[in-house]
């Protein structure tokens, strides 16, 4: 209590030596504001400006298209499979790294950090090289006719790879903050360790958890190198929205194409609020 | 309490490790390993005359190029955005701090597309570059305009909470001992940042360097002048050209593993500072 009058005071008496003057302030918030709009919402509103320079119709039409169906039906089956699969993932990972600890521990994390290192276009190759008519196991899946690359699976497997670090990355610096002396609590209490689990932690957890759901949902629907060189680009059979919005470009059909791509820049704002509701959420 | 802390009574340890190991070995480690099995079938001679081509060589000069100047540019307009969002209030930035993570959220391949149709000669901001000789989509800097969208949150995101945590006791100390305002940032403040600044431009520099979607549509693809390295692989792979693919792809691979090693370095040095001066706040206190 004594030490606040004295820093008010040095407040006072050099006002600018502990803040910016007025003109620099706002020449930086300024030049802030014009490289978030040049690089940032510029590309945005693009997408939606784009996508509805025909009308509503032409909008409406392109989506509407079979090809542009059967590759949302793909997208959604492929996240459908991911999402349940990483978040199982990633609340083991985070149970085992944020409770215990164990030799390796670091290594482990940096292995998780993996995905986010490499390119998605190395990622994809590696199921290629593994799957593919050159990998080694080609012999074995062609005699009993099972086809993984360009085919759904290897789409599924390559989607799975460059998003499994996400719901782990969000929950384990949240369980690590929150440490286990309420789940030591409920277990010295008599509950069993999946009684602890889902009446004590993920209660705690819950926020962090659905923003790293919404974020894995959004990075497996909107994939695009690894699931570009798994693929083999198969109208209709292969083809998931982002890999439809490159084929309708490249045949100069934009406005079809940004049509396609306003649903996924859509996913990434419906992402974006959700964040800031998790982050507003967590803050009360 | 001695008791709780010796032996850690939690369940479940030997489960959801080993499903963590079982899971990411069957995911990323075995086929990785392949990846480099498949290199080591090459001989040296026949790995050199892959990766030393002049096509090659061409687009790692681009990538990593492209990649130092978008990590660079986002460097330094993302020290200022923190700063900004950290130190002052104005209308406007709880927007602007939530629309930060867009590149994280929006897929790569509509912010390809978006970016090629603002800067293409028609565009939006492509037009009034144009009649001034500058060259934007399908060209050199048209990969860097593509990779420094991507790389955005990066530097924002790292040197942002080492801000938010910074005291204020400390930059009036060093104003009351007769510092000016540049002298208490290049002295007081900016050295505590340089750790989350560095890990920062090495987070955008590695993202970019191995970005596909965002760059495909503007870069315009032409070979030894705008061909990116995961183009390239793509392309070798496109023709059958598996063992070049996996060259490449295995140089890239190294260049990953080297900048998550200074990453994660970057980190532990960022964490031992700040902890130091945490201690020191404490002391103080």
């Amino acid at each position: 209590m004594s030490i606040n009058p004295l820093t008010k005071q040095s407040i006072t008496v050099q006002p600018t030596s502990v803040t910016e003057s007025v003109g620099v302030r706002w020449l930086m918030i300024g030049i802030s504001f014009i490289f978030i709009g040049l690089f940032l919402i510029l590309p945005l509103v693009a997408v939606f400006g784009q996508a509805f320079v025909k009308g509503l119709c032409a909008y409406f039409d392109a989506i509407r298209q079979p090809d542009t169906f059967a590759a949302i039906r793909l997208t959604l089956v492929t996240a459908a499979i991911t999402v349940p699969l990483n978040l199982i993932f990633g609340v083991t990972a985070a149970w085992a790294i944020s409770k215990f600890e164990f030799w390796g521990k670091n290594i482990l994390l940096t292995l998780i950090d993996l995905p986010f290192a490499i390119s998605p276009v190395v990622s994809g190759l590696i199921y290629v090289l593994l799957f593919g008519r050159q990998g080694w196991l080609w012999p074995w899946l062609s005699e009993h006719n099972i086809k993984i690359v360009f085919a759904v699976p290897g789409i599924v497997l390559a989607t799975i790879l460059v998003t499994f670090p996400f719901i782990a990355r969000e929950l384990i610096p949240l369980m690590q903050a929150q440490g286990d002396e309420e789940e030591e609590a409920a277990l010295v209490l008599g509950a069993n360790g999946w009684q602890t689990f889902f009446r004590v932690t993920l209660p705690n957890i819950k926020w962090g958890l659905l923003y790293g759901v919404i974020l894995c949902n959004a990075r497996a629907m909107g994939e695009f190198g690894a699931v570009s060189v798994v693929s083999g680009h198969i109208r209709g059979l292969t083809n998931t929205i982002p890999l439809q919005v490159e084929i309708l470009y490249n045949e100069y059909n934009f406005t079809a194409s940004f049509a396609v791509a306003s649903l996924l820049a859509l996913l990434g704002l419906v992402t974006l609020a959700v964040k800031s509701f998790v982050e507003w959420k967590t803050a009360h | 309490m001695d008791i709780l802390k010796r032996h850690k009574i939690l369940p479940g340890f030997g489960l959801t490790l080993g499903y963590t190991v079982f899971y990411m070995s069957f995911i990323l480690l075995i086929p990785l390993m392949v990846l480099f099995l498949k290199t080591a079938s090459l001989s040296w001679e026949q790995f050199w005359g892959i990766v030393a081509t002049p096509r090659v060589l061409a687009a790692f000069r681009l990538s990593i190029g492209a990649s130092i100047i978008s990590a660079l540019i986002n460097s330094i307009f993302g020290l200022m955005i923190a700063w900004v969002l950290t130190r002052y209030s104005f209308p406007g930035k709880k927007l602007m701090d939530s629309l930060i993570d867009l590149p994280f959220a929006m897929p790569t391949a509509v912010a390809g597309i978006a970016l090629t149709s603002i800067y293409s000669s028609n565009g939006w901001v492509g037009r009034f570059l144009e009649p001034l000789g500058v060259k934007v989509a399908f060209a050199p800097l048209g990969v860097i305009i593509a990779l420094t969208f991507i790389g955005l949150p990066f530097v924002v995101r790292t040197v942002q909470p080492v801000l938010e945590d910074f005291e204020k006791e400390i930059e009036e100390a060093a104003a009351s001992l007769g510092a000016s305002r540049g002298q208490t940032f290049l002295r007081v403040i900016f050295p505590t940042l340089i750790p989350s600044w560095l890990t920062g431009f090495t987070l955008a520099f590695s993202r970019a360097l191995g970005e596909y979607g965002s760059v495909v549509f503007i870069s315009g693809n032409m070979p030894m002048r705008t061909e990116i390295v995961p183009l390239l692989i793509i392309t070798k792979l496109e023709q059958f050209e598996y063992s070049g693919a996996t060259a490449i792809a295995v140089v890239m691979l190294v260049l990953s593993f080297l900048l998550l090693l200074l990453i994660n370095l970057g980190q532990w040095w960022n964490r031992k500072r700040y902890f130091v001066m945490k201690d020191v706040k404490s002391d103080v206190n």
